[in-house]
């Protein structure tokens, strides 16, 4: 009887235009009210703080908290909750499994989101596509991948505007792709409008990794219940050493277009120095976050998504070894080929940011920016301030 | 029989909880090699102090995550109160004391600190809360053990003590013999033995065990094994054999390690009927964490051990969100239908205290003019009719947080014996609390005693250990 009304009152739901939860949105609303009636882990991030702002977790709360979470993995072994209490709270999963669906709900255009829930077959087609591309074009433009040295000169191989000409509208695409996404998910959850320190507080947030610290500075857990700083700095180890590699393009664009300056660029040039210390960070970011996402403990995150996730590492590690290699190659013969597959990689790594990994770096910057929003304006349950 | 072939271990600690783990660091650090034996398989471990959330502390001046100053004499003021005078000021003042220095320790150990949490501003002062909880805590003092050389066996229940003339010999699990110079009991109190629990409480009028009705708010592993072995070594106890803390719990809540999310905390802003729909006791005589640890024994006096506390919509939000969805109907009636109470007589309780309401200026933080005239119980503050649809109805049965029945230990945490301390046997945490808080609870002071009391025991142990070997020596 109960069943049957249950299974009526979710038909006039759905005739009425009621939201019905996902499953994983439903166990967040679940794990959440319980959270919400102990707030034991209050100290370790924004997540349990902004939790405590409400009573109940409506499709748009469960959606924010989700990607204001950062999988740290602390409240899991503080829990007297998590399994095998028959509560079974575990945060971290359940949160990564909303987290996943709204990265594919909010893709632009929305057609394109199926490619979160096979990343490993994304990301694999786009690297071959980007490998082959490349590959095909410089045999067909030089008829070999061996070449006389040519002193670095990649537009020997690859002309300038050629180059322009594809990565131009890709970044233009991936640029459009993210930002529409991340606006439909912003108006989703009705962030409100920020102010300066709003803002402020968030970029800090967001390149410190603030919520990596544990809340009390030593990190988080990872195999086990021992708090380490370590994923907190391959992250920011790949963070800007992808930044840097970004710079190095930027200023090297700068050089191109405005000073008229042609590359190759001297070892000690500005262009190479920043994209040689960005390649380091690509190379030892990734690698330690692949091994660290190796060891990390069975019940920390989805594990569906642990695809996506080293999918996404290894694409960022082979940008960064190829860039290097092609550093180091590059006034020898195999330059064309050593430049074939770090364009290749590039490629791939900018094809899937919209539909990968990449993502979550988007939608939890809006999260967070959401919580510095939140945070300003009276708490609108007040529990224990009466 | 089996003997434990590894070294025979200075010190043993019988328990895997907050005061057996500051037993075992602190004799560690003291240079004696420890076995811990955890009754527990190690998900489980902790005992009860994975579900506590704060330690309740002296302090002369604010300090990182406590405000203003709780000095000596106010904490014992308290305690004195709490308890009516049933305690030993000598070890209450010890413990007060020692809360004030403890700190430091528990931090080099792992454990962190964090401000009150929200909706305990009321403890801002007394009390500094673990980040994450009780469990964190365990989980770190675990963490410094095993670095420190702490051995620790899990799904290890010591079943009996082999206790000579007040001094300790061995104890066994099964067949299993292990001994040891001097042993640290802190192995908890018998709320989760329900045989007992049932004989403390008896049988009602009406032919009932009250007891069987109880949720056990903590762990399933503190069934009282080594309490009543020692009864039966004739060791001297402290605290009233048939008394437990007990609060109104959520009835659906499970029936152990609830923690403390199943606590229900509207009983003040609105009233509790028992199963024949009437009320039985005053819901606004005081403010609610002052009277929250009496409802639990209301509840069990009521016929059922079960209890319903309804509020109407006004009451949303003003209180710590409760972990089950209440029942809510926008009748009266219909609340009574999903309570499963007999409608009339709801609603007439309802109305006969609605109009017994005189309602004054409301404010929850002060025990404000709200009160009722003309039914009884009276309800002496924060009297408001019922009457703002919907209504909300959460039925309550009581949850047993410890038992205060304990062994009774001097200022070295030494077991007595006939009045005479024991030699190498000591005593911490629930085991031995009954000599602070004879009765009455506040809060985080369970873990006080836990704490300073599990590095008295240790110490004291690994120095009983110590002297061993130095007769052993001489002889």
């Amino acid at each position: 009887m109960q069943q049957l009304e249950a299974l009526l009152r979710e038909a006039s739901d759905l005739a009425e235009g009621v939201v019905v939860p996902s499953a994983a949105e439903a166990e967040v609303e679940r794990v959440m009210k319980i959270c919400n009636a102990c707030r034991y882990c209050e100290g370790f991030c924004a997540v349990f703080p902004a939790m405590t702002r409400r009573l109940e977790f409506a499709q748009a709360d469960v959606h924010y908290l989700a990607n204001l979470c950062h999988n740290c993995g602390a409240c899991l072994h503080a829990c007297q909750y998590a399994p095998p209490h028959e509560f079974a709270v575990n945060i971290p999963q359940a949160m990564a499994k909303v987290r996943g669906q709204t990265y594919s709900d909010f893709a632009w255009p929305s057609s394109l989101g199926t490619l979160y829930r096979n990343n490993g077959l994304t990301v694999a087609l786009a690297l071959a596509t980007g490998l082959a591309l490349f590959l095909v074009m410089a045999l067909a433009r030089n008829g070999t991948l061996f070449h006389a040295p040519l002193a670095g000169d990649f537009y020997a191989i690859f002309p300038h505007n050629l180059l322009v000409s594809m990565f131009g509208p890709v970044f233009l695409f991936v640029a459009v792709a993210l930002g529409l996404g991340v606006a439909k998910f912003w108006r989703g959850i009705s962030a409100g409008d920020p102010n300066a320190a709003a803002i402020a507080e968030t970029a800090h947030d967001v390149l410190k990794l603030k919520y990596l610290d544990g809340g009390h500075g030593q990190g988080c857990p990872n195999e086990d219940d021992a708090n380490t700083l370590a994923r907190r700095r391959f992250h920011h180890l790949t963070f800007y050493g992808f930044m840097l590699c970004f710079a190095a393009t930027s200023v090297a664009t700068i050089y191109h277009y405005v000073f008229g300056w042609a590359a190759p660029y001297a070892l000690t040039s500005l262009p190479v120095v920043l994209g040689t210390l960005g390649g380091i960070g690509l190379l030892i970011g990734p690698a330690g976050l692949l091994w660290l996402n190796l060891q990390r403990h069975a019940q920390h995150g989805d594990a569906a998504q642990k695809p996506m996730d080293r999918g996404f590492i290894a694409l960022l590690l082979l940008t960064g070894a190829t860039g290097l290699a092609l550093l180091a190659g590059r006034d020898t013969a195999a330059m064309a080929l050593l430049l074939a597959l770090h364009l290749g990689a590039v490629m791939a790594l900018f094809l899937t940011m919209p539909y990968g990994k990449f993502a979550h770096g988007i939608f939890r910057t809006a999260a967070l920016l959401k919580w510095s929003i939140e945070k300003r304006t009276p708490n609108p349950v007040g529990v224990g301030s009466e | 029989m089996k003997q434990d072939t590894s070294s025979t271990p200075d010190v043993l600690v019988i328990g895997g909880g907050n005061a057996a783990l500051c037993a075992a660091l602190t004799a560690r650090e003291a240079g004696a090699s420890v076995l811990l034996l955890e009754a527990a398989p190690r998900e489980w471990r902790g005992g009860n102090s994975s579900h506590t959330r704060n330690l309740r502390c002296m302090h002369d001046a604010p300090q990182d995550v406590l405000t203003e100053a709780y000095p000596e004499e106010e904490f014992w003021q308290d305690l004195k109160k709490v308890t009516g005078g049933r305690t030993n000021e000598q070890l209450a003042r010890l413990a007060i004391r020692e809360s004030s220095r403890c700190r430091d320790w528990m931090r080099r150990h792992g454990v962190h600190f964090q401000p009150s949490l929200s909706g305990t501003l009321h403890l801002s002062r007394t009390n500094a809360f673990f980040m994450g909880g009780g469990k964190a805590l365990v989980n770190a003092y675990y963490r410094s053990a095993e670095a420190l050389g702490v051995r620790i066996r899990y799904e290890a229940p010591v079943d009996r003590l082999e206790v000579v003339d007040g001094e300790f010999r061995a104890a066994w699990i099964g067949q299993e013999r292990i001994v040891a110079r001097s042993c640290v009991l802190a192995s908890g109190g018998f709320e989760s033995n329900r045989e007992w629990l049932r004989e403390a409480w008896g049988q009602n009028a009406d032919g009932e065990w009250p007891a069987d009705n109880f949720a056990i708010r903590g762990t399933r592993f503190n069934r009282g094994v080594l309490l009543k072995a020692m009864m039966e070594s004739g060791a001297d106890t402290i605290g009233d054999p048939s008394q437990s803390h007990c609060v109104a719990v959520d009835a659906r809540a499970p029936l152990y390690d609830g923690g403390i999310c199943t606590r229900i905390d509207c009983v003040s802003l609105g009233i509790v009927v028992n199963r024949h729909a009437q009320r039985f006791y005053d819901e606004g005589e005081d403010f609610w964490p002052k009277r929250y640890a009496i409802w639990g024994r209301l509840v069990a006096q009521q016929p059922g051990q079960v209890g319903f506390s309804v509020i109407d919509s006004k009451a949303v939000g003003r209180f710590m969100p409760p972990v089950f969805p209440g029942a809510k109907a926008d009748t009266l009636e219909g609340l009574a239908r999903q309570l499963g109470l007999e409608e009339q007589a709801f609603v007439r309780t309802v109305r006969d205290y609605n109009a017994a309401c005189r309602v004054g200026t409301f404010d929850h933080t002060v025990l404000d003019d709200c009160h009722t005239d003309g039914v009884t119980p009276a309800k002496t503050h924060w009297a408001l009719p019922l009457d703002t649809p919907p209504f909300y109805g959460y039925a309550l049965k009581p949850g047993i947080t410890f038992t205060y029945l304990g062994l009774k230990v001097d200022e070295r945490a030494a077991a007595h014996f006939k009045g005479k301390p024991s030699r190498n046997l000591f005593v911490a945490g629930e085991m031995m609390a009954g000599n602070v808080l004879g009765q009455g609870y506040t809060a985080g002071v369970g873990m006080t005693i836990g704490t300073v009391f599990g590095r008295i025991a240790g110490a004291s142990a690994a120095v009983a250990a110590r002297n061993e070997g130095v007769e052993h020596a001489a002889a």
